[in-house]
């Protein structure tokens, strides 16, 4: 440190700095600080880009898939991966590859709104819960203890039964059947910070429950739920794959890749490929969700580091 | 003249009915306006209670609680009892917000005592600890345990009270870092004018700050005396005579 000078020699220096000086710099300094653990984490790198890939393939589909998702061609089905059609063709001849593609958008539609779903349900719950304590409490974990009790897919099917099937409701199941677990997460940690100093501190100079909750209470919980919701992605979208196989999420000729693997099963002696890509693409995107959430794990755990 | 702080005949008890542990007997004492009074005895004595009850973060207490004659009653503080009365935590590890920064912790205060002009107060208070305005941005975990406890007293300050209520302020710190912040306390009762009451369990630390000072054994005031019958080693009970021979003896 022989530059004397006030002004930082870098940007990294200036996001580094010991003593911020604006509340910009201190927060871009945390983010920065976050990243750089993270990127520490080679196998976590690894999951970020595959994901980013995922995100990109589904934005750029259109121009990405070789043929129309939807176009069938009796003519050229069942055809084993081939120059032509690099992933070969299901049973009504269509392209393999340009349906996993476009079924990236289904998968991250259902994915990204189950995981912003669930956890917000379940982070309102617990914490009310948690921090009210008494009748609430006993109430609010009653019902979380009944969702509990059934086996989270049959629940979802009992529900997208009812609702009909399609790929909203199928959301709305997963998502409806997902909290009780961020319930029960957030509620275990509200009880940790509810008598906390820094909590009676803040009660001393008159914050009302609902400011303590939000405010300081729910930052406390959020980093946990985040590494829960990343490592649980990969059974979002296994579950999502599993109604879609049973043929109560997307329907046809929608493509989705659990209801693809479905479509596979009957040719899957002979025509091992039209059930194996779409199932590879279910593989590869949740090991990359885990793969990621192992690596926020380290950044947010509030218990590692930081003291 | 009203005293600042006068708590009577004080029980406070935790848990249910039928396992009721009683941590404070019969507490009386009063603390006049100006003055600095501490509450000494061993761990579990029933010191920290007696604060943590005055303040409303205990609900299970009886007798009667006054601050400048204005009782109070059950858990509830209002806005006025909030303004005059004010407390610093023992462990500035624990009573720090890990994800609030010094700025939002001090802004965070200042909005809810109703109190406007946040940049200038906060330079001030941040003046007033010792601590430059560089710190304003940090967070927790980039301050060592001398200025997390610095930022707690601006906390506590904040809303300019009369009365601070001093739970072990620097029992969790280094020793060196202990007479830093004794002095700071010291200075900022004359230059605020305020009325300390501060618990501690290092005798030392007592006669340094303290004008007078009950002794508790088990939940009870042993006895009330003023800090030169400390300082003489000529106390009337007993006990307080055990507890400063075990003192002086660990010093030795």
């Amino acid at each position: 440190m022989t530059d004397l000078s006030t002004r930082p020699a870098s940007t990294r220096d200036w996001l580094l700095s010991d003593a911020p000086s604006t509340r910009r710099q201190a927060r871009l300094g945390a983010l920065y600080q976050g990243w750089l653990t993270f990127r520490a984490n080679t196998l976590a790198m690894v999951g970020l880009v595959i994901l980013i890939g995922l995100v990109l393939m589904a934005i750029f589909a259109p121009w990405l898939s070789p043929y129309d998702p939807v176009a069938q061609n009796l003519g050229d089905r069942l055809m084993p991966p081939s120059g032509a059609h690099w992933l070969g063709t299901d049973a009504l001849g269509r392209d393999i590859l340009s349906r996993i593609i476009w079924g990236s958008r289904v998968t991250l539609f259902i994915v990204g709104t189950v995981a912003l779903i669930s956890p917000i349900l379940g982070l309102l719950i617990g914490t009310v819960a948690g921090f009210a304590g008494g009748w609430v409490d006993q109430v609010l974990m009653r019902i979380t203890d009944i969702f509990l009790a059934f086996p989270k897919l049959i629940l979802a099917l009992a529900l997208v039964a009812a609702l009909g099937p399609g790929i909203f409701n199928a959301v709305l199941a997963l998502a409806i059947t997902g909290w009780p677990p961020y319930a029960r997460l957030s509620r275990a940690e509200t009880l940790a910070v509810r008598h906390a100093d820094y909590i009676a501190a803040a009660r001393l100079q008159g914050a009302g429950p609902a400011r303590l909750l939000v405010g300081h209470v729910w930052p406390m919980c959020v980093s946990s739920l985040i590494v829960r919701v990343a490592l649980d992605m990969a059974g979002i979208i296994l579950s999502a794959a599993g109604l879609g196989f049973l043929g109560l999420g997307a329907q046809p000729p929608l493509a989705e890749w659990g209801a693809m693997i479905s479509d596979g099963r009957t040719y899957i002696l002979d025509h091992w490929w039209v059930a194996a890509m779409p199932g590879l693409a279910i593989f590869i995107v949740s090991l990359a969700f885990n793969l990621l959430g192992d690596g926020l794990r380290d950044v947010l755990d509030p218990k590692g580091a930081k003291e | 003249m009203t005293p600042m702080l006068q708590v009577s005949d004080m029980d406070v008890w935790f848990g249910p009915p039928h396992a009721r542990v009683t941590a404070v007997k019969g507490a009386t004492f009063s603390v006049a306006p100006g003055e600095s009074f501490g509450l000494v005895g061993e761990s579990g004595s029933g010191k920290s209670t007696i604060l943590r009850a005055v303040v409303g973060l205990i609900p299970g207490w009886s007798g009667r609680i006054a601050v400048e004659g204005k009782p109070v009653a059950g858990i509830g503080r209002d806005r006025a009892f909030l303004k005059t009365v004010q407390m610093v935590f023992q462990d500035p590890y624990a009573s720090l917000h890990p994800r609030h920064s010094v700025d939002r912790v001090l802004s965070e205060t200042l909005a809810l005592q109703g109190l406007g002009d946040v940049d200038r107060r906060i330079t001030r208070l941040l003046e007033d600890v010792g601590l430059g305005r560089g710190f304003r941005f940090r967070f927790p975990h980039q301050l060592s345990g001398g200025q997390r406890q610095r930022v707690a007293i601006a906390r506590a300050l904040a809303a300019e009270p009369r009365l601070l209520l001093l739970d072990e302020p620097t029992s969790a710190l280094d020793v060196s870092v202990q007479a830093e912040i004794l002095n700071l306390l010291k200075d900022l009762r004359a230059e605020h004018q305020l009325t300390y009451v501060m618990v501690s369990h290092d005798l030392a630390v007592v006669a340094h700050m303290c004008d007078r000072l009950s002794v508790m054994q088990a939940g009870r005031i042993v006895e009330i005396m003023d800090a030169a019958t400390l300082r003489a080693g000529a106390p009337r009970e007993d006990y307080s005579r055990a507890l400063i021979a075990a003192s002086t003896w660990r010093r030795a």
